[in-house]
């Protein structure tokens, strides 16, 4: 029998006669033969964990953005008024601001910085396949580890950076000077988690540090896959480095360097795990992201709807950005 | 014969299971393992003989080590007599309102959550009635500002509290002395000219004024009621933004400066601990656990330095003196299915036996629920920490002057009156960041 969902209809009663004095088991079997329906079987664990561990939740988000919400009560239904009453505060209007400038900056640095670490990975040189597992570590480090670490270093009191800067200033080496404060005969380092511009500054070197390694591994798979040729042919045009990188490097990297980019870009943009570690938020706000503040409406102070609310903000610029990656990789698989 | 000729002719192919037989086999092995584990897991239920009594209870991690310590030996004591399984889990301060809220929303978790300040009112819709346990363990002799911080409006208390911190300024006899400071700060301007003096020998006053439950809270609030500032008025009204409130706004712009460890912005509730056992601060707000560890953790102390080591009360302002007195209250989850056992838990660790020894282990880092452990002669036996006896005269909790409710916390647990001040040291305007704290304040007490 030709097991084909477009036969289903062709089927003769004596087959059908057939089929249902065969015992459950066996009919059940002869239904999975059809591939049609095979397909829809295999495909329902994936589905129900979809279900279960993405749109439920995310349903729950959504309706409890437009509920009055807090902890331990059932919430009345208040429309949009979560999310007016957070367009109206400063908190949420500083923690979109930093979104925007972590996510940016964070996203630069670990392109540039992990497309210049890749081609320096792809060389020929003596431990090269140690290196490039090395250069893995502070991305398969958890992240509340390194935090930890990250977090002592720019300890106020600790910070192994301002003790190099206090030992270098009193040596007179260097030109770092600067970045100590005296007041009252009293010097003060650098306040890497203390003042809103370092802050920002050391979460956003501790995002880029941990995915650094994400990209340089990313490009390095891409930068693998261009011909040696080409490069040859570069050579004997009489091309110089940076040439060859932008003409051929840059354009054969590009799909995985738009896929590693956004990816990253919509991790980034969630964040949640470094600016917990390291500031809270604090110091004065001035290191909330989307993700944190969310977490501090709807988590610490009680506040579910208006925490959902927040954490729902981030939705429509990520559903935009997943949206435009999707079309982009049409268009390349298409070859337009 | 190809594999694809054999599939299509019905013939098994040495060596590849058909799909039938794999579903068929997965299928057997799945009723298999059902019959072994039961079906329980499925509706949430524990199977049988896994059931026995146990109490799960949710705590800090104290900052006297040994706290935490006699609290699990009484736990497990409890548990023995009882025959229920205790388990206290320690974590992080911080961490306890996350806790709380994925507990009660998950209907699943601690059936005894230790809530801080007056955490309780937030999460009130969660947690059940603790009045009759309340008028059993002390009733009207329990402090008052520790009582009202875990009555809801409806005026159903929301938890037993069981202790409760404060702070005094922890400092260097020695440098003190060393710098010419006669006495102790009476008042906040005697303090901003020994401060002066402090930073400019290299010890200055540490302070944190981060996003931390403790230190922070502790101080913003005080001053602000030092000055004569309050959140809100009597009625529930916002009054932050008045001529007494820019006074301790202006008084703090010029301390920070002139006195503090400016880092301080940055810093949790361990961290001034850290900073003044490494002596790079000469005094600091805290609970007596620095005392604690220089006197008892040679490990994490200079030698002699409990010795040098005296503590003064919050100065006195213009409205005079006050201290944040912050409870760890003791909370029923709603949820719990163990309650009885949960009540005797609580009405365990309050009977005097038992809560005595509590207290004195932690030599003067918590006070008692009920006047009565002021006359305790632990506090006698070391004076350097004899001062914390006398907090409760000057305290004070979270909103006042309002009424105490959710707001109060919610306001407390978004930093509003600790981001206050921190902005105003940043550089802020005066009329800025109280205008902004108002408008936040508003937002919650008037949504």
């Amino acid at each position: 029998m030709k097991s084909t969902p477009s036969s289903a209809s062709t089927v003769s009663p004596n087959t059908l006669e057939t089929a249902a004095r065969l015992p459950l088991s066996k009919r059940i079997g002869q239904w999975l033969e059809n591939e049609a329906v095979l397909g829809y079987v295999l495909m329902v664990p994936a589905l129900l964990l979809i279900v279960v561990f993405i749109a439920y939740p995310f349903s729950l988000g959504v309706w409890m953005s437009l509920t009055d919400k807090v902890v331990g009560t059932p919430g009345n239904f208040v429309g949009l008024a979560n999310f007016a009453k957070l367009l109206k505060s400063e908190i949420f209007h500083q923690a979109a601001w930093n979104t925007v400038i972590f996510t940016i900056a964070a996203t630069v640095i670990k392109a540039v910085f992990g497309m210049w670490l890749a081609i320096l990975l792809n060389r020929k040189f003596r431990l090269a396949r140690f290196t490039r597992a090395t250069v893995l570590l502070p991305f398969i480090v958890p992240t509340v580890l390194s935090g930890l670490a990250w977090l002592w270093m720019f300890d106020a009191t600790f910070s192994v950076f301002n003790w190099m800067l206090k030992w270098m200033w009193r040596l007179e080496i260097g030109v770092f000077g600067f970045m100590l404060k005296e007041n009252w005969g009293y010097v003060q380092g650098p306040l890497w988690l203390g003042s809103p511009g370092l802050a920002m500054f050391s979460i956003i070197l501790v995002n880029a540090w941990r995915g650094l390694p994400f990209f340089a591994i990313s490009f390095l798979a891409g930068l693998q896959t261009v011909p040696p040729e080409l490069y040859d042919a570069g050579n004997i045009d009489g091309t110089n480095e940076f040439q060859k990188f932008w003409h051929i490097t840059l354009p054969l990297v590009k799909p995985i360097a738009v896929v590693v980019t956004v990816f990253s870009f919509v991790v980034t943009f969630s964040d949640f795990q470094v600016v917990y570690i390291l500031t809270r938020g604090g110091p004065h706000n001035s290191t909330h992201l989307f993700a944190t503040l969310a977490y501090q409406l709807g988590m610490t102070s009680g506040n579910l709807g208006e925490g959902a609310a927040a954490a729902l903000f981030m939705f429509p610029i990520l559903g935009l950005v997943i949206l435009w990656q999707l079309f982009y990789l049409r268009r390349e698989d298409s070859g337009g | 014969m190809t594999h694809e000729a054999g599939r299509q002719r019905g013939e098994t192919v040495p060596g590849r299971m058909r799909r039938r037989d794999f579903l068929a086999r997965t299928g057997k092995a799945g009723v298999a393992l059902a019959a072994i584990t039961g079906t329980d897991w499925l509706t949430g239920k524990a199977p049988a003989f896994a059931q026995e009594r146990t109490l799960h209870v949710l705590e800090w991690s104290s900052f006297v080590a040994p706290a935490d310590v006699e609290r699990d030996r009484q736990a497990a004591e409890f548990g023995k007599q009882a025959g229920v399984k205790v388990t206290v889990e320690h974590i992080n301060a911080n961490d306890l309102p996350a806790r709380a809220t994925a507990a009660i929303e998950g209907g699943t978790g601690p059936d005894i959550l230790q809530l801080l300040s007056n955490y309780p009112l937030l999460y009130a819709g969660g947690l059940d009635d603790h009045n009759d346990l309340i008028a059993e363990l002390g009733g009207d002799d329990i402090y008052s500002f520790i009582r009202e911080a875990v009555r809801d409006e409806k005026g159903v208390h929301r938890g037993v509290p069981n202790f409760f911190g404060g702070g005094a300024n922890v400092y260097r006899k020695d440098i003190f002395e060393e710098v010419g400071i006669a006495a102790p700060p009476e008042t906040w301007d005697e303090y901003l000219e020994a401060g002066k003096k402090l930073k400019h020998y290299g010890m200055p006053v540490g302070q944190s004024l981060g996003h931390t439950f403790g230190d922070a809270p502790g101080f913003a609030y005080t001053l602000l009621w030092c000055f004569g500032g309050k959140e809100v008025d009597e009625d529930g009204k916002v009054a932050l933004n008045s001529p007494e409130t820019a006074n301790a706004v202006d008084f703090l712009k010029e301390f920070w400066v002139a006195a503090c460890d400016e880092s301080g912005l940055a810093w949790d509730d361990t961290s001034n601990n850290r900073a003044f056992l490494a002596e790079t601060i000469a005094v600091t707000l805290n609970g007596a656990s620095i005392y604690f560890v220089a006197r008892n953790d040679p490990r994490k102390a200079a030698p002699g330095l409990a010795d040098r080591l005296g503590h003064f009360l919050i100065p006195e302002g213009p409205h005079g003196r006050y201290h944040g007195v912050g409870p760890f209250t003791n909370c029923i989850t709603r949820y719990s299915a163990n309650k009885e056992a949960a009540r005797d838990y609580i009405r365990f660790v309050h009977q005097d036996e038992n809560f005595e020894k509590f207290l004195v282990i932690n030599k003067g880092y918590v006070n008692g629920p009920l006047p009565k452990w002021q006359e305790h002669p632990m506090w006698e036996e070391d004076p350097a920490v004899t001062i914390y006896r006398e907090l409760p005269q000057y305290g004070r909790n979270l909103g006042y002057a309002g009424p105490y409710n959710r707001q109060s916390s919610e306001a407390f647990a978004k930093y509003i009156i600790v981001d206050l001040f921190a902005k105003a040291v940043r550089g802020d305007s005066t009329q800025s960041v109280i205008e902004s704290a108002e408008r936040e304040l508003k937002a919650i007490y008037e949504a």
